[in-house]
């Protein structure tokens, strides 16, 4: 196992720049998310750690070696697909088993470690059936089987529960998890699901647009996004954004919406023009009198908790509240923000403003 | 997967029966008729009415691979009894064998010239349909086209250009000059058929391998051509049976050592309006084709790939 290193690396296709100059260190054991929209670069990241592309410019390293511009073959890694990939043409026990012919290693010794693995993945019974015709979660423990059974320096997986039905995928990404944390292989994941990160990831790199926007563990990426769009991204409901205009100096600990005055945490940077106020749907409490006004103008019933529509002088929110609330819709009410929970954005560059709640996480990386 | 709603009545079930082997029948007449003439005698063969009931005799396929000589009724009886079967069909008359006929190593032309030309196409145009469907080739959908345009008129139109380059090149009636020119004509086909084959396979399977520890050009043989055995077997069944068949080109560039089958057959009818021999060498040289054919059938059948990919 080893610890990977990306350090600026890019990747251009012709005129596109598919990853522009992206940095970030997997630590040895770490189950890492690589979390983005489609189109944001993630896959080619990946693909260029596992070497099916070429970087442009920039390093990686795993385990302390620069595998830059080495084939795939010469990694030592392994790679779970989207769609399996197995090899159709051969039967469960010739897949697993066929990363180890490639290294030379006698047939006996081979299909011992394929058994092992297979034991261990609970698939002892089917070594002998063609892929064709297996379930979706078997082909995804077969291609599972062909990764660690050479026990290679990392994992590289491709949204490798995305072909696998929802009710199935839940089940697949404990038994994932488990294996992991069995294994202590480090493993870097791509995914567009921000939930499956949160629910997985040791550490989640959100990229956009080829940009690795904020790195970091999960509960840090949540309570302070380094910008909009992972604010954006993660969570659902997503973090709600409240357009103003003001003049911030450092220290200072309230902002005004209208004429109605928040608390924030204190702030480390002055700003100065289009701010936006950043606030997450359970951070958000309601009540009748006072605080910030707003109409309800609907509601959505979730069980234990209820989704409130609220429209806004500042712009619409989404508020989370007890199901017991009673709240009409068409009615007007007063919000209260929790204090400690505020991002400050600055509207232009959409980045984060640095403040007393967020410095520790944005400062490092 | 295809399937149907109702399943056909019996009547149906019937009619589509009836219509298929009528169907056949319509089709398979001349091959009967082909195969039957083979073994009736010259006088059978020009009866009319035509004869469906007849003896059968092997004198065609004899006659087809002998050459023989007529003999006086006094040098004849001097032979005293003849040696062999064959020897008796052909003393019926008055003849005897003098030696073999040129069928035999002309048969042995087509099947060098066919399979030969046959297996250049495939093999070239399975790396060259490799190279089209997964690396980025400039200017690769002219090139296609180009590679197409090449069927765009009928072999035949370049015959004496053809001719004449090879004249000068001395590929003339040779082995190599055939298998070239085949090739020449098939190569588009295959490589047009196989980069449709190839692209249908998932390039993860490869980079699959490549990480497995493969080379590409191991990843390519390991996987891809397996993966493509169906592809290859049609494109090398429809390469074989183009230049197998081929006529024009033949009579046109061959005369001698390199000619193949299909120009010589038609010869043969020149000694004495011998039929039964003609048809004897067309039955015998539809065999290696048909042979080929089911043997390479299951390819054409088996859909490997079939839930082995999620799409």
């Amino acid at each position: 196992m080893a610890q990977i290193l990306i350090e600026n690396v890019r990747k251009e296709f012709g005129s596109f720049t598919a990853v522009q100059s992206s940095s970030f260190t997997v630590e040895d054991g770490e189950f890492f998310m690589l979390l983005g929209p489609s189109g944001c670069g993630k896959t080619t990241t990946l693909r260029m750690i596992a070497g099916l592309e070429l970087p442009t410019s920039g390093q990686i390293r795993i385990g302390g070696e620069d595998v830059s511009q080495k084939p795939a073959s010469q990694r030592d890694i392994a790679f779970v697909f989207q769609m399996f990939a197995l090899y159709p043409h051969m039967n469960v026990r010739q897949n697993i088993r066929y990363p180890l012919i490639s290294q030379g290693m006698k047939r006996r010794e081979a299909n011992a470690r394929v058994e092992e693995v297979a034991r261990i993945l609970g698939i002892t019974d089917i070594l002998n059936r063609p892929v064709g015709g297996l379930s979706g979660g078997d082909r995804q423990r077969i291609a599972l089987g062909r990764a660690i059974v050479r026990d290679p320096k990392c994992f590289l997986m491709d949204e490798p529960l995305g072909a696998l039905d929802a009710e199935f995928r839940e089940h697949m990404s404990h038994e994932l998890r488990a294996l992991h944390d069995r294994m202590g292989a480090t493993t870097i994941y791509v995914t567009h699901d921000q939930l499956e990160a949160m629910q997985m990831g040791d550490k989640i790199v959100v990229m956009n647009h080829g940009v690795v926007e904020q790195f970091g563990v999960p509960q840090q990426i949540y309570d302070w996004p380094a910008t909009m769009f992972v604010a954006d991204f993660i969570g659902s409901p997503p973090m709600n954004f409240l357009r103003f205009h003001a003049s911030l100096s450092h220290g200072d600990t309230h902002v005004g919406l209208g004429d109605h005055r928040c608390e924030i945490p204190q702030t480390r940077q002055g700003a100065n023009g289009d701010l936006v106020f950043g606030i997450r749907p359970e951070h958000i409490r309601i009540r009748t009198e006072g605080g910030y006004r707003a109409r309800v103008t609907a509601t959505e019933y979730l069980g234990t908790t209820q989704i409130v529509m609220l429209d806004t002088a500042h712009g619409t929110l989404k508020a989370r509240a007890p199901s017991g609330d009673p709240v009409q819709t068409g009615t007007t009410l007063g919000l209260d923000f929790d204090p400690r929970a505020v991002t400050l954005f600055d509207a232009k560059s959409t980045r984060a403003l640095l403040s007393a709640g967020n410095e520790e996480v944005l400062s490092h990386g | 997967m295809s399937y149907s709603v109702t399943d056909p009545s019996p009547r149906q079930k019937w009619t589509a029966g009836t219509l298929v082997i009528l169907y056949a029948v319509i089709t398979l007449l001349p091959l009967l008729w082909i195969i039957a003439t083979g073994f009736k005698s010259p006088s059978d063969a020009i009866a009319y009415p035509p004869k469906v009931i007849f003896d059968p005799t092997l004198e065609g396929y004899v006659n087809l691979f002998t050459t023989r000589t007529r003999m006086s009724p006094d040098a004849l009886s001097a032979l005293g009894e003849p040696a062999t079967w064959y020897d008796r069909i052909v003393r019926q008359y008055d003849m005897v064998i003098s030696g073999p006929s040129r069928y035999g190593e002309r048969f042995l032309n087509s099947v060098i010239i066919g399979f030969g030309s046959t297996f250049l196409s495939v093999f070239l145009g399975t790396l060259a349909a490799y190279a089209f469907s997964r690396f980025k080739v400039p200017l690769k959908d002219d090139l296609m086209f180009f590679i197409l345009s090449t069927r765009m008129m009928p072999p035949i139109a370049v015959a004496i250009p053809i001719f004449l380059m090879f004249r000068q090149l001395g590929l003339s009636d040779t082995h190599l000059g055939m298998i070239l020119l085949y090739t020449g004509v098939n190569l588009s086909l295959s490589v047009w058929l196989l980069k449709g084959f190839i692209d249908e396979i998932p390039v993860e399977y490869e980079e699959a391998a490549l990480i497995d520890g493969y080379t590409r050009f191991q990843a390519f043989t390991k996987v891809v051509l397996p993966q493509a055995a169906t592809g290859i077997a049609s494109t090398a069944i429809f390469c074989l049976i183009f230049s197998w068949n081929e006529y024009a080109f033949a009579v046109l560039l061959t005369s001698g050592t390199a000619q193949t089958a299909p120009p010589f057959i038609p010869t043969i009818i020149g000694v004495g309006k011998d039929w039964p021999a003609v048809a004897a060498g067309a039955t015998l040289f539809l065999v290696p084709v048909m042979v080929f054919t089911i043997l390479l059938r299951k390819h054409l059948l088996r859909g490997i790939t079939f839930g082995a990919v999620r799409k």
